[in-house]
């Protein structure tokens, strides 16, 4: 199968499989198999794409022209590789774990639930693999919408309040401002496509790209820069294979990603250089992760405190791009993947404890790693690796962004990764230490049974928990995956 | 040579057929007749826009008169487009008028419905296609008047005070159009809108010509429900029944706007419009709070068929938005949301008249639960609501790409960025619905209901098909608005 | 002064419709408010008619005997569209009433305010 085909029915499979999830909605072990069997075949196909990327191929097609110069059409560039890669494995990971999970916790419209997680999947995997803005903006639309009948999944009024926050705010973002952005570029530079180096170079004044910019970066809400950060916390109303998969990897990713796209094959680094708008977002992006994880701490809930937590961990990615050394773009690029990792083990944990404890609040977590002993220990693998402790994952791309804000002389930003790493130890480890080391009064001592969650669920973590510590020895591969974007022609 | 005698045909026909349907005094013969009318009319529109893209405009001269004394029907690209929407509705909603016409109206009342459609179809493309100024004024009393008696004939009893109310408005709008008819008869000498158009020039700075340009600005104003003139709107259409909400929606004020466009621009002249004091800046100003009073409102609606209703007014406000842009894209804007809206309202439209077949009410507490109950009933309502936001990939996009295009062209970006602003508005009602039809349990005090007959559900899903259809390949409707936005502005054929 | 005396029909023209208007606005009788629209619809019968008009002019009939001599008579086009406009006032009327006839029946008045009070309540 040539590039530009495997290109296209990576899109495919996915709605494909929703079709098949569809079609065995009356026999659920039916309707899982054919989750499985699509995610594989999806990461399979996305794999077969590696090693011609790593070579230099970069396929490409144009599918369909909507309006003279403004085309759906695909491309494949190492950021997209590296986001599809995660965003197809995570998913096989996550099918197994959500077997476990919703017949654990007896979920109702399970078919509605595989079909538009399936979409949604197609829909990250299109943002992945757009060749331009128009295209992207398409494909993050779809996302946003086929998320939504997860976020709202239970129906209550608490899940429904939150969709109304979630679509509300991504929608807002994306029409108000993306869009117009979108309109905009096309009317000064002619083009929306990706290009090395950026395509605005010279073609409008300072003002006019300075304001683009704003709109661009606060037009990707799902970026979750403040003050657009509510519908993520809001989305925490989802079952939690939605919260682990999307909410942590697939939806906040594409954000992110779309960010450094837009940054690097928009407006390009020399550009961006000059632009006092930059600044501005940087300070932004310093706000919210500092502000986003004071907010972690105060949070009882468990899920919420991580939500934040991904609030913060995603303005590094924008920190990282925005800082426009190569280095700290190449580590956001890694961040995206190290953050994945490390967060979506971390909500299979609070999954965990919810479907085989019924807790949600840390403030209940007592003892609770005396109870389920591999959840918590994934735990704390997941938060280490989010701080940033070798030998886990995370702590690549915190250096490599140290290191460019350092190169760039811009020290503030060094102090504030700093204080981060400070305030998510203060954050992560507390759920660790009480579960171990404070016992609940009334058991007196004795040491409770041990009561995990079930397997599918436990396997789920030990894969995503060994992956976080996996990625800190295979980063320099990852690396050389990465370093084409930094690199201008000419 | 038949093809000649197009022009007059596709007048003639539905002309012909709704006496007819009178003389049949039987529903079914009168529906049959009225489908053959109506998709023969699609046929001879498509075939005249054909003509027209290829060769140019056509003049016919009915009855053999010769302008400017006898009436000359004109096709250029412009109103063949027009023609194209308003027989397309009228052809994909006939056969949806079957079922839906039995469930709402009274049996000794069917052929009297049909030959009152045929009626209002003859007046729509009667309006679009005559290149006579009085002969407008007739074809519009002919929609109009059919247009009162068939909203008239709604279920609920205040479908006839809507229809008076509807009457006594259309008939200032009507009146005031005719005085500015007659103005302009008395300063040129000639009805004929070509001559008309030649000739104003040498009488452009009088006063009565000026007063004829109010008289028919204001009244096609209330006849294509320009914000504030829009107020027999709402209740027009939502007590209407189904069929006839879908007709009168996608067709009616789209046929008033062209009428607009054609009097605006073809007779007064651009320079002319764009002499007089704020006149683009007045409109852009009527068609932007138009847009965001209207949405507004359509929030709070609870009967969902009015809140649509509302959701037309803010949509007129973006066609209207288009044209006062006085620009080719601008204009191109404007006229794609014409057969945009069409196609998105009469979708939407057809979905709720169907949700009505089964329901027997279109209240927002009376769809709890119908998107499990009618799944393929309420999908099409979703991609319908999309498309009104503008989601991309669908026609309502397209419009949008536009409207914010001319804006930025003309360096006005905040304007863009409150055409984006509202359709959030959109967003907003057309989630409530969605929101209530499938995160909340069906009602228990009602029966359950089933999905909507095939009948229904076919010629709701052909609309929303053309929805997205026509949002990804746009080279028919963008070129064809395109050529018609140079022509209205002289720029071309 | 001449040119308020010299052009009395059209000021008739803009009272007689400015009067239908004011009553179709102002009146609350269904029934009022037709008879309205019928003056404000009449008053534009007279502006065409007194475009048509030319001073001096004759009726616009041709008799044998006038064939060869240049006879000045009034332009019959501004007549021909009245009487269109005539008809077309009929219908409304026709129309109109028999709509008041129905709301009378589904109502039991026609007084405007009443009817929006009948309808505020459900």
């Amino acid at each position: 199968m040539t590039g530009e085909l495997a290109m296209i029915v990576a899109i495919l499979v996915p709605l494909a499989g929703a079709g098949l999830i569809a079609a065995s909605h009356r026999h659920p072990n039916q309707r899982e198999a054919a989750t499985l069997v699509t995610a594989s075949a999806l990461f399979i196909l996305v794999l077969s794409l590696l090693l011609p990327v790593m070579e230099g191929e970069r396929p490409a097609t144009t599918l369909w022209q909507i309006l003279p110069g403004l085309s759906i059409a695909l491309e494949i560039e190492p950021l997209g590789m590296v986001f599809a890669l995660v965003a197809s494995f995570l998913w096989i990971v996550t099918s197994v774990y959500s077997i476990g999970y919703m017949r654990g916790h007896h979920e109702e419209n399970q078919t509605r639930f595989y079909v538009c997680f399936a979409v949604a999947i197609s829909s990250a995997i299109g943002v992945a693999f757009s060749a331009n803005m128009f295209t992207l903006f398409i494909f993050y639309e779809v996302l946003t919408l086929s998320t939504y009948p997860l976020v709202t999944h239970h129906g209550t009024d608490e899940a429904r309040r939150g969709g109304r926050t979630y679509l509300g705010l991504l929608l807002l973002t994306s029409i108000a401002f993306q869009l117009l952005a979108i309109v905009w570029t096309w009317s000064v530079a002619g083009t929306l496509d990706f290009s090395a180096g950026g395509i605005l170079a010279e073609k409008a004044s300072p003002v006019v790209l300075g304001v683009l910019f704003v709109l661009y970066m606060f037009g990707i809400g799902k970026a979750a820069l403040m003050p657009f950060h509510r519908w993520l916390p809001a989305a925490m109303v989802a079952p939690t294979p939605v919260s682990a998969l999307l909410h942590a990897v697939a939806v906040v990713k594409a954000g992110v990603f779309t960010v450094v796209k837009v940054t690097v094959y928009i407006f390009g680094a020399d550009l961006l250089a000059g632009l006092e708008a930059r600044q501005l977002i940087l300070f932004v992006a310093s706000f919210t992760i500092i502000g986003a994880s004071l907010v972690a701490m105060r949070q009882d809930n468990l899920k919420r405190r991580l939500a934040y937590s991904t609030v913060s961990q995603l303005s590094y990615v924008v920190l990282g791009a925005l800082l426009i050394t190569d280095s700290s773009i190449i580590g956001s690029g890694i961040h995206i993947a190290m953050h994945a990792f490390g967060k979506i083990t971390l909500f299979f944990c609070a999954g965990a404890i919810l479907v085989a404890a019924h807790k949600t609040n840390i403030s209940e977590m007592d003892g609770l790693g005396w109870t389920m002993p591999v959840t918590m220990l994934a735990f704390l693998i997941g938060a280490l690796s989010i701080i940033g402790l070798p030998p886990l994952g995370g702590s690549w791309s915190k250096y490599l962004m140290i290191l460019g804000a350092a190169q760039s002389e811009q020290y503030i930003f060094v102090v504030v990764l700093m204080v981060s790493t400070l305030l998510n130890i203060a954050y992560l480890i507390p759920p660790v230490v009480r579960s171990f080391f404070v016992l609940p009064g009334n058991t007196s001592g004795a040491r409770p049974q041990i009561n995990e969650a079930p397997a599918a669920c436990l396997a789920a973590i030990c894969v995503t928990a060994a992956g976080s510590i996996a990625l800190f020895f295979f980063v320099d591969s990852l690396y050389a995956l990465l370093e084409p974007i930094v690199m201008v022609p000419g | 040579m038949i093809a000649a005698h197009y022009p007059a045909l596709q007048i003639a026909l539905p002309l012909i057929a709704a006496p007819l349907c009178v003389l049949l005094r039987r529903g079914t013969w009168a529906w049959l007749v009225t489908v053959a009318v109506s998709w023969t009319a699609l046929y001879v529109s498509v075939q005249l826009l054909l003509q027209v893209l290829a060769s140019g405009p056509i003049s016919y001269e009915l009855g053999g008169w010769a302008a400017p004394w006898g009436i000359e029907y004109r096709v250029d690209s412009v109103n063949a487009f027009v023609l194209l929407i308003v027989s397309g509705i009228s052809a994909i909603s006939a056969p949806y008028a079957y079922k839906s016409v039995i469930h709402e109206i009274p049996e000794h009342q069917h052929y009297l419905f049909y030959s009152a459609y045929l009626l209002c179809l003859t007046g729509l493309l009667g309006i679009v296609i005559t290149g006579d100024a009085f002969n407008v004024f007739v074809f519009l009393e002919i929609s109009s008047l059919s247009s009162y008696v068939l909203i008239s004939l709604g279920k609920d009893r205040k479908a006839v005070t809507a229809a008076y109310q509807y009457l006594v408005m259309g008939t200032i709008g009507a009146t005031f159009f005719l005085i500015g008819v007659g103005l302009i008869y008395a300063m040129t000498g000639t009805l004929n809108m070509a001559d008309i158009a030649n000739r104003i020039d040498q009488v452009q700075n009088t006063r009565t010509v000026l007063a004829a340009f109010a008289f028919i600005t204001v009244g096609l104003g209330l006849k294509l429900a320009l914000f504030p003139l829009h107020l027999w709107l709402p209740n027009a259409y939502a007590y209407a029944p189904s069929v006839v909400t879908v007709f009168l929606a996608a067709t009616a004020t789209k046929v008033a706007i062209y009428t607009m466009l054609r009097f605006v621009f073809t007779l007064f002249g651009t320079d002319f419009a764009l002499d007089v004091t704020l006149l683009a800046e007045f409109l852009m100003a009527l068609a932007l709070v138009g847009v965001f009073a209207a949405s507004i409102t359509a929030i709070f609606q609870n009967n969902i068929k009015r809140m649509l209703a509302y959701s037309s007014v803010a949509q007129v406000g973006y066609m209207m938005l288009g044209v006062s842009f006085f620009s080719v894209t601008g204009l191109t804007g404007g006229i794609v949301h014409l057969f945009n809206h069409a196609m998105m309202k009469g979708a939407l439209f057809m979905a709720l008249g169907a949700i009505f077949f089964r329901v027997g009410s279109v209240h927002i507490d009376r769809i709890r639960g119908l998107g499990k109950q009618m799944p393929f009933t309420m999908f099409a309502f979703v991609i319908g609501g999309l498309s009104l936001i503008g989601i991309p990939l669908t026609v309502g996009f397209i419009s949008k790409w536009y409207l914010i295009l001319a804006a930025l062209e003309r360096g006005w970006w905040p304007i863009a960025g409150l055409v984006l602003l509202s359709s959030l508005l959109a967003i907003v009602y057309v989630w409530r619905v969605v929101e209530v039809a499938y995160f909340r349990d069906p009602p228990t005090n009602h029966p359950k209901v089933t999905e909507a007959p095939l009948s229904l559900l076919v010629p709701t899903w052909i609309l929303v098909l053309a929805n997205i259809y026509f949002g990804v390949d746009t080279t028919l409707t963008v070129g064809v608005a395109d050529t018609a936005a140079k022509v209205l502005l002289g720029l071309g054929q | 002064m001449d040119f308020f005396l010299g052009h009395y029909n059209y000021w008739i023209f803009i009272f007689l419709m400015m009067l239908g208007f004011y009553v179709v606005v102002a009146r609350g009788n269904l029934v009022k408010k037709i008879i309205g629209l019928n003056i404000f619809q009449a008053s534009v019968f007279l502006l065409y008619i007194s475009i048509g008009k030319v001073l001096g002019g004759t009726a616009p009939i041709i008799i044998d005997g006038y064939g060869t001599d240049p006879v000045i008579y009034s332009n019959p086009l501004p007549h021909v569209l009245i009487l269109t406009a005539i008809v077309v006032g009929v219908a409304t009327t026709a129309l109109g009433l028999s709509l008041v006839v129905r709301i009378n029946e589904a109502y039991g008045t026609i007084e405007e305010d009443e009817i929006s009070e009948m309808d505020r309540e459900p």
